[in-house]
């Protein structure tokens, strides 16, 4: 038997030793295309993802992608015809292209589970987390864990615009964009000098005029659209800065990484000063006496505020990994009740799951 | 034993590329009629000149069948993923100059930044229920840079000619394309975004990395770049 049909196999044991454990956890096994319509993924995931996803097409059902990941189709079937609340597990390959590394695999298997239902947020999250730290144990690897929905607290807590706060949220997934933002609304950067220079001629020109002189209308963004951003802009200028004081506590969110109690303690102090976060804090608390119960060693947590702000964009609350050093992380995982509403047309339901990645629980298991 | 030399095969970037190489007292040639795609190289011993498509060149660099190549640094970049390990630049050769660039209509006096261009991009896609359209046939490297400067909400379509009337024909809503003077833009009612130059391309000797280089290939090229004084 040749080397690599041996290792195929031994992968295809492990992800059926994971798929029956979470089996025999209660969760339904269900199936998903390989080939999923593009425009669902583009629309959610934006250009990037023709970066990381096969992209192919036949005449009669347009641009398809190979599945990049399980969480879209599931989601997708559950919002269809599932019953509630629903446990899911699959087992299958999933696809990546790859531009800059040859040595990242672009197939390889993902076992996963899900959860679906409305009741005892915490109580899902604990659940989850607890079935993949059982199933990991033992491999040498090490936990961490996050919450987006603190950061996303912090956010909405900030003294400044909605648009303003909109628009730190639309960039969390994007750690450097965020920076400058933050420091522009902060008055820590100076506006840029073409901005200055839109806001003199604003000034002392009526947008008639700024538009007459401009030149032809050409394109579907029409005028109405320029002219709406203009008043954004405007708008924009005379808003008073983010404090100093924010800003930092932001900061201090963003950078926070601890063992969860001490997080959860530091968060406290924070929100003496940032009361919106209060919430968010409450269900960590409830989510690690929910994981306590479970078994989980709390105590020693590792929990990091920015753990989940550079992967795929849909998780909006609890995340986590299981990590070996020098390889890609093998387990992910996390809640995307958003994403259900995004998928849902109308209806949502609250949801967490995650991912093992069979070859890499193998080398990580090896290497030891 | 031969070197292969890849050149574009028509065009004033073939002009070009020959009264490069003659410069330097090698002489390159279209053999045969007009229209047979063959050529001669006097002037410096055992390299085969062979005529091909511009934007073929990277390609067939990367497979290693031809060891030296002349194209644009743009088509290099678009075409080889981690193009650094796949080919190296000899020698830029000071023609065929032209800037990646990204532009939007000109009446959009809001948008004068890839900020601007990211905020509009939100906006528009709440206002229109779609991402905002970039024509372009730059897409690794268009993504790359506008993934790199925080642009989200926009997408891009495809267009290999006549780019910039992607957005009269509104196609798309703005465009990413190689310009050398901008007329043709501004003929089209388009602005280049100041921050907005992806990359300064020119024509450019390469040398692929993944072609046969045993010591016999090593002494034609010792030979040629001292011929060439590179």
């Amino acid at each position: 038997m040749s080397c690599n049909s041996e290792m195929f196999l031994r992968q295809a044991a492990e992800a059926a030793r994971l798929r029956s454990f979470f089996e025999m956890s209660g969760a339904q096994l269900v199936e998903a295309d390989m080939l999923q319509p593009a425009e669902v993924l583009l629309d959610l995931y934006g250009e990037d993802i023709r970066a990381r996803a096969y992209v192919t097409s036949d005449p009669l059902r347009g641009e398809l992608m190979l599945r990049p990941d399980f969480t879209v189709p599931v989601v997708q079937m559950h919002m269809n015809h599932g019953a509630e609340p629903a446990r899911y597990t699959y087992s299958g390959k999933v696809f990546r292209r790859q531009e800059e590394d040859l040595g990242r695999a672009s197939e390889y298997l993902q076992v996963g589970y899900e959860v679906f239902d409305r009741d005892d947020p915490a109580g899902a999250d604990a659940e989850v987390f607890a079935l993949f730290n059982g199933v990991l144990r033992g491999k040498g690897l090490t936990a961490v864990t996050g919450d987006m929905g603190i950061l996303r607290a912090a956010i909405s807590g900030l003294s400044t615009s909605d648009r303003r706060k909109a628009a730190l949220e639309r960039h969390i997934w994007r750690p450097r964009k965020f920076r400058s933002l933050l420091d522009r609304y902060s008055n820590r950067t100076p506006l840029p000098a073409v901005r200055v220079k839109l806001l003199e001629l604003m000034d002392t020109n009526s947008v008639d005029v700024l538009l007459e002189n401009a030149g032809a209308q050409v394109g579907l963004r029409r005028e109405a659209d320029v002219r709406a951003r203009l008043e954004v802009i405007k708008a924009d200028a005379q808003e008073q800065p983010i404090s100093r004081s924010e800003a930092e506590m932001l900061e201090e969110i963003l950078t926070l990484r601890a063992p969860a109690p001490q997080a959860l303690s530091t968060l406290r102090d924070i929100a003496v000063d940032l009361p919106k976060v209060n919430g968010a804090i409450e269900g960590f608390e409830t989510r690690l006496n929910a994981m306590a119960q479970r078994g989980i060693d709390v105590a020693n947590l590792d929990f990091d505020a920015s753990h989940g702000r550079s992967s795929m964009e849909y998780y909006d609350g609890f995340v986590f990994s299981f990590l070996k050093p020098g390889q890609p992380p093998v387990a992910t995982g996390g809640r995307y009740d958003a994403l259900t509403k995004v998928l849902g047309q109308g209806r949502s339901i609250p949801a967490v799951g995650g991912v093992i990645r069979p070859d890499l629980l193998i080398n990580a298991e090896s290497a030891q | 034993m031969t070197l292969k030399l890849g050149v574009p095969s028509k065009g004033r970037l073939m002009e070009k590329t020959f009264a490069w190489f003659g410069k330097h007292g090698i002489e390159l040639s279209r053999s045969g009629s007009d229209r047979e795609y063959a050529g001669a190289v006097t002037g410096v011993e055992d390299v085969e000149l062979v005529l091909l498509s511009a934007s073929e060149i990277p390609r067939e660099l990367s497979a290693g069948r031809i060891h030296l190549g002349v194209t644009g640094t743009d088509l290099v970049r678009e075409k080889l993923a981690a193009w650094e390990s796949q080919v190296e630049e000899l020698a830029p050769m000071g023609f065929g100059q032209a800037d990646l660039i990204i532009a939007v209509p000109k009446f959009w006096v809001d948008v004068e930044s890839l900020e601007d261009l990211d905020a509009a991009a939100a906006a528009f896609r709440t206002e229109h229920g779609f991402r905002l359209r970039i024509a372009t046939k730059y897409h690794r490297l268009i993504r790359e840079f506008l993934r790199e400067h925080g642009v989200a909400d926009y997408q891009l379509v495809d267009s290999q000619g006549a780019t910039e009337g992607a957005v009269k024909n509104e196609t798309a809503e703005a465009i990413a394309d190689i310009t050398s003077t901008g007329e043709t833009l501004r003929a089209n009612h388009l602005k280049i975004l100041p921050d907005g130059l992806v990359h300064r391309s020119q024509a450019t000797l390469l040398r692929s990395r993944k072609a046969c280089w045993k010591n016999g290939e090593k002494d034609i090229l010792k030979t040629l770049t001292a011929a060439l004084k590179l």
